[in-house]
Order: structure tokens, then C-alpha cells, then sequence
């Protein structure tokens, strides 16, 4: 044993020599903001590059044409984009529910509050659907009794929004009472039962529509709002919703 | 042969350092610093927010994020990056891909370990499954019992890493998935609770596996205003004991600096989470001496 391997012993000895303790005695937390003032790393940023590109590319490519712009803010009881989007995925989930159940759906129900941009005036894209339908909620029919049939008309009577709705038609009085209520221009009957189309949002009580909690089964169609919608420009050219007498205040 | 005398005087010399130190105090190591970043709910925010955006203009980008992680791992290799988890589903990206670019991201930061968020489960658990190649970090969650579903074996309760002779262990928690995901998505995988789940956890950690860190990475949520006696993190740090730090997510709570809580023994337990969305990442140093008096002070804490 030469001088050398001496000293490979002794600093052995001294790491080994007893267990380290270890003592936590400070801790120093904070949080950084992620900034344009922080260069992003070009490795990264290549390996994004082909995803962005091809997600770009599709989220761009034109699926119809809209005639004009429709905001969820014109029109009183009923609007454009709001008549657009409960048509539309009527159209789409019919279809659905028929070949799974052998039934019709009676009528849509959305909210106000789920239109989440404009319409914009031009080409259509699949992003004009993200952009209307951000989230992921997906489509669920729910069979009611008329009894929340009748309570859901009410609440839509008393809530003084354009919730958008398509194969109901609605009529309330100067006093926020329903005065008239139609379906495929048949009077509703409140001791049947009707298949009502709507979001998971809304069925799970999203703003307030607690009627559809007491409901004599749900069917969950596996169908996103989102799909359906760019489902649906792609079986369309033109896009050209109106405001119409589907869901109206009368004057006194 | 010079460069051999080189590395022979180098070793003369802290050895003689070395017992120079053991004449003045026992140990006399230089203090050791143990990084931990984190992220929570990031929801597919790969690409930063365009300067339109409305709320967080120029913010987050997971470009950027790596250039900041690379420079703190430069400053201090003892470096551990983790996720709490919500790392699915906000942007089309994870509608385009499931989930794939995220992992592999997540791979090239060199994430360390994850736990599972309820968007997590957005593809069902087959789609969480599906993604698990691209991921190059483990998954851990102490309180999902994946036992009967595809996920069996692929997520551990806790995961210990050891630096620089810190052993430091790391468990995970989630949040109920009744009533939040569908149990068509979620499956057979059973929830239990936290608060139990985690005083198992730092058991294992503080007597058997013998940690001198233990950090929870938690879904649970920050606090929940109108049911305070829901399990959270904050409530979760009341009634444990031996947690050092609490890494949540699920509220997207943005918190002006981490929140100091005592736990049940009344010693200090630190619960932070950084918003959502990529647009802030947590540092949390934790400095250790072999100096039993320095520690006997008290562990400061500097927020």
C-alpha cells in the first residue's frame, strides 16, 4: 500500500464513517412566470412544429361558408347562432338516437351562456367549431316526465335569455308566464313523456336546469356538441341561420 | 504522467480539507440544496397564449418552460421536475392526439414523475393507458387502486429518488372520480381516501424507506370555499404529519406565494400549486447540513 492508495482510504473512511444526517434548515419557494422574455428552446419548439402544423392545417381547412356574422346578442327570445347551433345538432343526433333506440327525439334544449363566440361572416373551419363549442361536452338525450317538461318551460318562460331550442316553440306573455307552447305544431301534452336533447352540462344541474334531475332515463349518446357541429359543416355548403318565432315575448 | 500527479495532489488536498473539518466540527460538508419545480393542469397549453389573448397575452409555451428548466437544472443538477397531473385535454391538440404530444414533451423536459388528473381520464383509462409509451417519467398515485383495470402495474403509490445523498419520496393522490368523469371512462379503478391514503404514505416514506423529504403530489384541489371540510390540500396538511411540501393542482388555483400550514404535530408543511395552463412553474429549494444545531433553530422558510 503506497501513499495514493492511503488516501483513497481515508476519504473512504471519512464518507462512510458514520451515516450522514441530513437537516432540513431552509426552504425558499417561489413561482416563475413563464414570459416572451424567456427564450424558448429551439429543439422543443422544432418537435412542436410538424403537430402544430398539421393540427393548423386541419383546424383551417374550409368546411362551409357562413352568409353573414351571427352573434348569441342579436335577437331577443331566439337568435341566429343559437337557432344554428340547436338545428344543427338535432340534425346530427337524431339519426343517433333513432337507430339506437328506434325513437325520435321531440325537441333540443342548450344554454345561452354554451355560445361561446360569434359566427363569423366567411369560410368555416373546424376551428369556427372550437371556437362556438370549446368544451367537451358531449350530447345526452333524457327522457322527461311532462310534468318537468312543463317546469323546464317555465323556467325558460322566467330566465330571460335566448336559450337556443329547435322543434319547440315557445310563447311567453308580457309577465314572463308561458302563454303558448307547441311541438312540431302540436300542443304539448303533460301527461306524456318527451326525449329531450341536451348537453352532460346542463342535465348535470349546469345553470340550474334542475328539472332534468328528475328524469325517467338518460342516454348518453357518446357524441361530443363539437363533433357534431363539424360533423355538420361538413354535410353543408352554406351556413344561414335566421332569427325566427320559435321563442318569442308577446306584447301584451 | 502529469496529469496522474494532477488528480494525486487534488486528492491530497480535500483529504486534507476533509479532516481539517473533522478537527473544527464533525461534518463540516457544505450545506446541499434539493430543487423541486413543478407544474400542474397545463390542459395541452403547448403553444404559449398569442398576444390577443384576453387574460394570459404571452404567457406560458412549453418551449419556454424548457429553456427555464434547463437553466435552474444547469444551476443545480440535485433537480426534480413533476406533475400534478389535468396534463390532457384544453387544447386540439389532445383532440388530435390523444395525448401523445404532451408525454413526449413532458419526456424531453425530463419530467421526473406525474400524478393522474380527472382529465387525465378525458379518453378513458384505455386512453390513458394508450399514451403511456410516450412517457418516459412514471405515474404515481397512492390513492387510485388500478388493481382491476388495464393501468394495473403501470402507476405506483410513490416513487424515492435519491441526490446527492437526500433521499426524497414522492406519493400521489387524486381526486374522487364519481360524479367528475364517467365511470364508462374511469372503469373499475377505485378511489380511496387521501387523508388516510397519505398518513399510510409517509409511514412508508419516514420509517421504511427512511426519506429526508417527502412530498405529496396531489389532485385533490387547493381548498374548496364552499364545502370547507372537503378533502383538500389544505386540509390534507392539517391532519398529517412529516409532509414537507404539497404540490395540488385540480383548482387551478393561482396563489400569490406557496401557503404555510401547520400539520398535526403544529409543524410546518408547505402546500403550493401554480394555476393551469403552463403560464407559471413552482420552485421550491430545500437546503440540508450534516449541522444538527443549524436545523435545531428551526427550518426557516422563505416564501
Amino acid at each position: 500500500m503506497n501513499f495514493k492508495h492511503l488516501l483513497v482510504v481515508a476519504s473512504v473512511l471519512i464518507f462512510t464513517s458514520c451515516k450522514q444526517e441530513n437537516h432540513l434548515y431552509r426552504i425558499e419557494g417561489k413561482q416563475i412566470q413563464i414570459t416572451d422574455s424567456l427564450q424558448a428552446n429551439s429543439d422543443v419548439e422544432a418537435f412542436i412544429k410538424p403537430y402544430r402544423e398539421h393540427v393548423n392545417k386541419n383546424l383551417d381547412s374550409v368546411l362551409a361558408y357562413s352568409v353573414d356574422t351571427y352573434s348569441k346578442n342579436d335577437g331577443e327570445y331566439n337568435t341566429a347562432v343559437g337557432n344554428f347551433m340547436a338545428d344543427a345538432i338535432y340534425e346530427q343526433a337524431n339519426p343517433v338516437f333513432k337507430k339506437r333506440t328506434g325513437k325520435d327525439i321531440d325537441f333540443v334544449l342548450l344554454n345561452h351562456g354554451g355560445i361561446r363566440s360569434i359566427l363569423s361572416k366567411g369560410n368555416v373551419t373546424a376551428r369556427t367549431a372550437y371556437g362556438l363549442m370549446p368544451f367537451e361536452n358531449s350530447m345526452v338525450v333524457v327522457d322527461l316526465k311532462g310534468a318537468q317538461v312543463k317546469e323546464l318551460l317555465e323556467y325558460l318562460a322566467k330566465a330571460k335569455r335566448a336559450h337556443p331550442i329547435s322543434k319547440l316553440k315557445l310563447a311567453i306573455d308580457a309577465d314572463f308566464n308561458v302563454a303558448s307552447a307547441s311541438l312540431h305544431d302540436s300542443p304539448i301534452d303533460f301527461n306524456k313523456n318527451y326525449f329531450v336533447l341536451t348537453n352532460d352540462y346542463l342535465y348535470n344541474g349546469g345553470d340550474h336546469m334542475d328539472f332534468f334531475k328528475t328524469n325517467d332515463s338518460l342516454y348518453d349518446l357518446d357524441y361530443k356538441i363539437r363533433n357534431a357541429l363539424i360533423d355538420y359543416f361538413k354535410k353543408v355548403d352554406t351556413i344561414n341561420p335566421v332569427i325566427d318565432d320559435r321563442f318569442i315575448q308577446l306584447k301584451n | 504522467m502529469k496529469r496522474r500527479d494532477f488528480i494525486q495532489q487534488t486528492a491530497a488536498a480535500s483529504t486534507l480539507i476533509g479532516l481539517g473539518g473533522l478537527g473544527l466540527q464533525s461534518f463540516a460538508t457544505p450545506p446541499k440544496k434539493i430543487t423541486i419545480l413543478h407544474t400542474n393542469d397545463v390542459h395541452s397549453h403547448i403553444d404559449a397564449f398569442g398576444p390577443e389573448d384576453g387574460r394570459n397575452a404571452n404567457k406560458g409555451g412549453v418551449a419556454r418552460r424548457a429553456s427555464l428548466i434547463e437553466a435552474i437544472r444547469k444551476e443545480n443538477p440535485n433537480t426534480l421536475l413533476m406533475d400534478a397531473g389535468d396534463i390532457f385535454q384544453g387544447t386540439p391538440y389532445f383532440n388530435y392526439y390523444g395525448g401523445e404530444l404532451e408525454f413526449k414533451l413532458m419526456s424531453m423536459l425530463k419530467y421526473d414523475v406525474a400524478t393522474i388528473g380527472n382529465h387525465d381520464f378525458d379518453n378513458g383509462i384505455d386512453g390513458l393507458y394508450a399514451q403511456l409509451p410516450h412517457a418516459d417519467f412514471d405515474f404515481i398515485s397512492a390513492n387510485y387502486d388500478f388493481k382491476n383495470t388495464i393501468m394495473d402495474t403501470h402507476v405506483k403509490p410513490y416513487k424515492t429518488f435519491t441526490k446527492e445523498g437526500i433521499k426524497i419520496g414522492v406519493f400521489g393522490l387524486g381526486i374522487q372520480l364519481d360524479g367528475l368523469v364517467g365511470k364508462d371512462m374511469y372503469k373499475e379503478t377505485v378511489y380511496m381516501d387521501p387523508i388516510e391514503t397519505a398518513q399510510e404514505m409517509t409511514r412508508v416514506l419516514k420509517e421504511t424507506e427512511r426519506c429526508d423529504l417527502i412530498i405529496c403530489l396531489s389532485h385533490i384541489g387547493y381548498y374548496y370555499k364552499n364545502s370547507p371540510e372537503k378533502v383538500c390540500d389544505l386540509n390534507l396538511a392539517k391532519a398529517t404529519k412529516d409532509i414537507d411540501l404539497i404540490i395540488g393542482g385540480h383548482t387551478h388555483t393561482f396563489l400569490p406565494k406557496p401557503t404555510v400550514v401547520k400539520n398535526i404535530e403544529g409543524k410546518n408543511t408547505l402546500v403550493n400549486q401554480v394555476g393551469c395552463y403552463g403560464i407559471n412553474l413552482g420552485k421550491i429549494d430545500f437546503y440540508f447540513d450534516a449541522d444538527k444545531n443549524k436545523a435545531a433553530e428551526g427550518t426557516s422558510i422563505i416564501v
